[in-house]
C-alpha cells in the first residue's frame, strides 16, 4: 500500500467502540452509498484505516499491533459494519489472514508478514471458495505439488473478497495427503486477478476471481502444520471470519434501527408520524431486541476467544447464525418502513437489505450453520 | 504421567460425545470422532487447560489418537507436570 499516516494526519487511532464509532461516522457513513454505487472502496479510506490502526489491532505489540482483545475487536468491527458492510468485509478477510499468520506461522513467516499486515502495508485476502466449491470446502480442486523443495500451485478461486486489491493471498489447496494453506504474494508469476462486478451485496468489497497457473512457491509458503491438523488452519481462520461477520451483522441491525428511528420520526401518514403507529413500533422494538441479543451472543463468543476456551467455536456459529438471520429480517423490515423511499438511493436501507443477504451466505451458509449447531446439540443433549 | 491429565482429556472428549464409551487407550480417530471442528476444539482445550502451546511439529495425528498419547504430549511440553 502506498503511504498513509502522512496523508491522513488528522485521523485518530481506533482503540475501542467509541473511537471506532467516531471514525465510522466521520469517514465511512457519509460515503458508504457512493462506495456501493462505485463498486469499490477508495484508496483514501484504506489509507485512513491504516492511519487509524484498524487493520489488525489484535496482533501483539512486538509486530506492531495493539494487542487488542477480541471482544473489543468485535465491537470495532460492529461499528465498521454499521457504516458499511463492504469495508467491514475487507477488515474481515485481512483479520483472518493476519490471525492465521500469527497463530500458525513459523517465526520466519511471522517476521516476514506480520508487521506489514499489522500496519496495513500489505492487505490480505482469504482464498477458499471455487467455482465448484463453496460451503463444501472438501470439494476444492485447487492443488499443490511438491517440487524442488517447494510447491507448484494450480487452481481457480472465486468470490474472493478484496481479491482486486489484496497484496497477499492465503490459498487453500489440496496436497498429496490433505488440504494445506499457502501464502501467495499477488505479484507471483502465474497469478491472475479478474474483477467480479455487480454483486447483489457488499458491492464495494472488490470481489475477484483469482487464478493460479503453475505458480512456483518456496517451502516457506506452507502455513501451519501438514497432515490431519492442516484442517485446523481452515477451521480456526473461518471461525474468526465468522466472528467478524457476526459482528458486522449486528452493525447492520443497528444501522437499520437508526435509519428507521430517524425516518419514523419525520415521516407522516394521514397526519400521524410513523413512530406513533403500533405496527411501526412493533418493528422497531424487534430491531432493538434482536440487536441487543445478537450483540450479547457476539460478546460471549469474543469472551470465550479471549479466554482460549474451545467452546468459542460453537458460540461463534450460534452468534453468526442468529445475527445474520436477524440482520436479513430487519433490513427487509427497514425497507418496508421506508416504503418506496427504501427502494432508492436516498436512504441507506436498500444497501443494508442487499448486504444483509450476503451475511446469510458467507463464512458458512445458514444451512451449514444449522446442520453444525444441530449436530452439536445431538452429541451433547440428545 | 499424571492420571488427572488423562482424566481431564477423557472428560473433555466425553463431554462432546456423551453417548460414547471411551477409555484412555482407545483411538478416537478410529472411532470416527475427529473432524476439523473437533480437532480445533481439542487443541484449544489442551492448550488452555494445561497452559501449553503446541508447536506445529507436535500437531501430528499420533499425538492425538488416545488420551494416553495426548497426556504424553502434555507431559513433554510441560515437564513439571510429569
Amino acid at each position: 500500500m502506498a503511504i498513509l499516516a502522512e496523508s491522513a494526519p488528522d485521523t485518530l487511532r481506533v482503540t475501542d467502540r467509541k473511537s471506532a464509532r467516531a471514525f465510522v461516522d466521520t469517514h465511512i457513513v457519509p460515503y458508504a452509498d457512493a462506495y456501493d454505487r462505485q463498486g469499490r472502496v477508495p484508496e483514501e479510506l484504506l489509507e485512513r484505516m491504516t492511519a487509524a490502526g484498524l487493520w489488525a489491532p489484535f496482533l501483539p505489540p512486538e509486530v506492531g499491533g495493539a494487542g487488542m482483545d477480541l471482544v473489543t475487536l468485535g465491537e470495532v468491527h460492529e461499528e465498521v459494519g454499521r457504516g458499511c458492510s463492504s469495508v467491514r468485509s475487507l477488515l474481515t478477510v485481512h483479520t483472518m489472514v493476519s490471525w492465521a499468520v500469527q497463530r500458525w506461522g513459523s517465526p520466519a513467516q511471522r517476521e516476514q508478514w506480520a508487521p506489514a499486515l499489522s500496519r496495513g502495508d500489505v492487505l490480505a485476502a482469504f482464498c477458499l471458495s471455487e467455482p465448484g466449491a463453496g460451503s463444501d470446502a472438501s470439494g476444492i480442486s485447487s492443488n499443490v505439488v511438491a517440487k524442488n523443495g517447494g510447491w507448484v500451485l494450480n487452481g481457480v478461486k472465486k468470490w474472493i473478497t478484496n481479491g482486486q486489491r489484496a497484496d497477499l493471498f492465503l490459498v487453500f489447496a489440496r496436497t498429496a495427503t490433505s488440504i494445506g494453506a499457502f501464502l501467495v504474494p499477488r505479484n507471483s508469476p502465474g497469478v491472475d486477478v479478474a474483477p467480479i462486478e455487480d454483486m447483489l451485496g457488499t458491492r464495494a468489497s472488490m470481489i475477484a476471481e483469482v487464478s493460479f497457473r503453475d505458480v512456483v512457491l518456496g517451502p516457506d509458503a506452507l502455513l501451519g502444520p501438514s497432515g490431519f491438523t492442516a484442517g485446523m488452519v481452515l477451521t480456526g481462520t473461518l471461525d474468526l471470519g465468522r466472528y467478524s461477520v457476526a459482528t458486522g451483522s449486528v452493525g447492520i441491525i443497528q444501522a437499520a434501527l437508526e435509519a428507521c428511528a430517524a425516518y419514523a420520526s419525520r415521516r407522516t401518514v394521514g397526519g400521524t408520524l410513523l413512530k406513533e403507529l403500533p405496527l411501526i413500533q412493533a418493528k422497531l422494538s424487534d430491531m432493538v431486541t434482536d440487536a441487543r441479543a445478537a450483540r450479547l451472543l457476539v460478546a460471549e463468543a469474543g469472551r470465550l476467544k479471549d479466554a482460549g476456551e474451545a467452546s468459542t467455536i460453537m458460540a461463534t456459529w450460534v452468534a453468526k447464525y442468529f445475527a445474520s438471520t436477524a440482520a436479513a429480517r430487519h433490513a427487509s423490515e427497514a425497507v418496508q418502513i421506508h416504503g418506496a423511499n427504501g427502494c432508492g438511493h436516498d436512504y441507506p436501507v436498500a444497501r443494508l437489505y442487499r448486504d444483509a443477504k450476503v451475511m446469510e451466505i458467507i463464512e458458512g451458509s445458514n444451512e451449514i450453520q444449522r446442520i453444525t449447531i444441530a449436530g452439536q446439540a445431538e452429541r451433547e443433549i440428545i | 504421567m499424571s492420571g488427572s491429565t488423562k482424566d481431564q482429556i477423557l472428560d473433555f472428549v466425553r463431554s462432546r460425545y456423551p453417548q460414547a464409551e471411551i477409555d484412555e487407550s482407545q483411538d478416537i480417530f478410529a472411532l470416527g470422532f475427529v473432524n476439523s471442528l473437533f480437532a480445533m476444539e481439542l487443541v484449544m482445550f489442551i492448550e488452555k487447560t494445561f497452559a501449553i502451546a503446541i508447536p506445529n511439529d507436535e500437531l501430528k495425528i499420533d499425538n492425538f489418537r488416545t488420551a494416553n498419547t495426548m497426556a504424553e504430549l502434555v507431559g513433554r511440553l510441560s515437564p513439571a507436570r510429569v
